[in-house]
């Protein structure tokens, strides 16, 4: 009895400050985010209780919803070219010959860069004077002229898409590997011994059986768009007019710009919320899998 | 190297199934050797443009540098308060970041993974917290907080943002990391009367050293590459770390963007993760894996 009790109280030892950690440096920062968002805390003080007006407020706030939209957009239309390109590449090199090993490793580099490092680079090589992208593409006749990228919305949100598909498609790509790597090659040579082709053998049996690790990918590369700030800060600015702000960006503006403390808790609240349910997700999704 | 992974690969192929491998092999080779192209021309664009005068860099497109020089590193080198005083900031907030994170995640991977005791999974769920809260969230409460401790503008405030960001996949890994090591070693080492505190640092740490390189890994090129926490907490010119330099070498001084200076940056920033990333990159795939999907 005595040394289970002294087990429980190493365990406790060991996992305490780790713990102690978060607690300090997340949970309490999470109520003062709360309690915050129900002020009007401003940077010139202020601090007033003033209920859910704030939230109210969000409510009608069109800026916070074109934001919120904008980044659900970028979300929406990113996270299957991200997928779609990274299965696509798998299935290419999944076989560990030395080449496809040597692809997998030069896809997989932008992703351990820095997105400030890949926005600036894109930044120049879309840039309208002395960018190589435009050239490139004049010079291999896919375009006619030049294009100007951030000069309007549409046009700077798909430079955005291009210079991040470029940075995060080895991500999907060493997962789906390495789920693609662990099915049973019995089951694989079963199916070409019974005369499957190769289609066949992808639709029926290589995707059915990572669709888990596909599932997975996709909800954390989701949370990851949700979260968009480096990319869209370095590259756009918001502009044009303010039509590039993602919900962090517009959260630092109210809260680091314009100092709107109160508001921009109210906000982060909002963000925080959206993103839970992703997370629970994912966690759902793996613990239910881990059972199975 | 890359011709010889040609060869080999349709070598494989040739000897295994007939004597001239199927169209399809041609097609994977050729798709393979596009793809790395295009994968790799960014960087290789940006390097080239680094080490040309910075009037070239300047000029209007062009593939190749007309000329050799290291005026745009020089440059970056002198660059405010001076390339060594930024890439000592972020180099010793990631050191801090990797210490903070291996004495945190180790124990508390220990404790989860060998004791059973009550209300262990809460405290686990606990402690993967800040994966399902955004620190983009918490950020106004930390800045306001650190603040009145005068851990804004200071290495350590930032490297305390860094380790929240990186504890629950370093306190996931471990646990998974500990939980792989044989009962049979520790319950060998409790009859000879070793004490728990001894077991982690004398059996258990050892045995898992390759999941505290995949912690100190991810909490390195994580807290390098980290932008939004030190854009708002590095405010001062000596303060900044690389990612919030490079920012600054773009707006420059005068107001035109000086191209060149700017891909030396950007080169500059890459080097630390790429050599570590290949010199482990075993450890990082796994530690993807581990963090992302098991």
């Amino acid at each position: 009895m005595r040394a289970q009790r002294s087990r429980q109280l190493q365990g406790w030892f060991f996992i305490g400050p780790a713990l102690l950690f978060v607690a300090v440096f997340v949970l309490v920062p999470l109520a003062q985010l709360v309690f915050t968002s129900l002020t009007d805390r401003s940077l010139l003080g202020g601090g007033r209780f003033i209920g859910v007006d704030n939230y109210l407020r969000i409510w009608r706030d069109a800026s916070f919803w074109r934001a919120l939209t904008f980044t659900a957009k970028y979300t929406i239309v990113l996270t299957p070219i991200l997928m779609g390109l990274g299965y696509a590449l798998a299935l290419l090199t999944f076989d560990n010959t030395p080449l496809k090993r040597l692809t997998r490793t030069i896809v997989f580099v932008p992703v351990i860069i820095g997105l400030s490092s890949s926005s600036l680079l894109w930044y120049w090589l879309l840039d309208e004077q002395v960018g190589l992208f435009n050239k490139l593409l004049v010079d291999l006749h896919v375009l006619k002229e030049p294009i100007v990228w951030f000069v309007s919305a549409d046009l700077a949100f798909w430079a955005v898409v291009i210079s991040i598909t470029w940075k995060v498609v080895g991500f999907g790509l060493v997962l789906f590997v390495s789920g693609i790597q662990s099915i049973n090659s019995d089951i694989i040579e079963a199916a070409i011994m019974d005369g499957a082709g190769y289609w066949s053998r992808v639709r029926l049996i290589i995707v059915p059986l990572t669709r888990r690790i596909l599932l997975l990918t996709t909800l954390v590369s989701a949370i990851g768009s949700m979260l968009a700030f480096d990319q869209f800060y370095i590259m756009t600015s918001g502009a044009p007019r303010g039509q590039t702000f993602t919900a962090v960006y517009w959260i630092y503006q109210n809260s680091f710009v314009s100092f709107k403390l109160g508001y921009s808790s109210a906000l982060s609240v909002v963000l925080t919320l959206v993103i839970l349910v992703l997370a629970a997700l994912q966690i759902a999704l793996t613990v239910r899998s881990e059972a199975a | 190297m890359s011709a010889s992974a040609i060869a080999s690969d349709l070598g494989v192929l040739t000897s295994r199934r007939q004597r001239r491998p199927p169209p399809s092999v041609y097609l994977a080779v050729a798709a393979c050797v596009a793809i790395m192209a295009i994968m790799a021309a960014p960087l290789a664009f940006s390097f080239l443009a680094s080490i040309e005068s910075a009037t070239e860099a300047s000029s209007a497109p062009h593939y190749l540098p007309q000329s050799f020089s290291l005026q745009n590193y020089l440059k970056v080198a002198g660059y405010q308060a001076g390339l060594a005083t930024y890439v000592g900031n972020s180099t010793l907030v990631a050191l801090m970041t990797i210490v903070a994170c291996v004495a945190l995640a180790a124990p508390a991977g220990y404790g989860l993974a060998r004791f059973s005791i009550y209300g262990k999974e809460i405290a686990f769920l606990v402690l993967l917290a800040p994966m399902m809260i955004p620190y983009q969230a918490l950020l106004t409460p930390l800045y306001l907080d650190f603040a009145k401790f005068g851990l804004v503008d200071s290495r350590i405030g930032l490297a305390i943002v860094h380790t929240i960001l990186q504890l629950p996949f370093s306190v996931y890994l471990m646990r998974n990391a500990f939980e792989a090591i044989p009962r049979e070693i520790e319950e060998a080492a409790m009859i000879d009367g070793c004490s728990a505190s001894r077991r982690l640092a004398y059996i258990f740490l050892p045995l898992a050293v390759p999941g505290l390189v995949t912690v100190a890994l991810f909490a390195f090129i994580n807290s390098w590459n980290e932008f939004l926490a030190a854009l708002i907490f590095m405010n001062r010119e000596t303060s900044f770390t690389v990612p919030i330099l490079l920012v600054s070498v773009r707006i420059g001084n005068h107001g035109a963007v000086d191209w060149g200076a700017l891909q030396a940056s950007v080169v500059i920033s890459i080097i630390p993760c790429l050599a570590v990333y290949l010199a482990l990159q075993r450890y990082y795939v796994s530690g993807l894996l581990t963090g992302a999907v098991k």
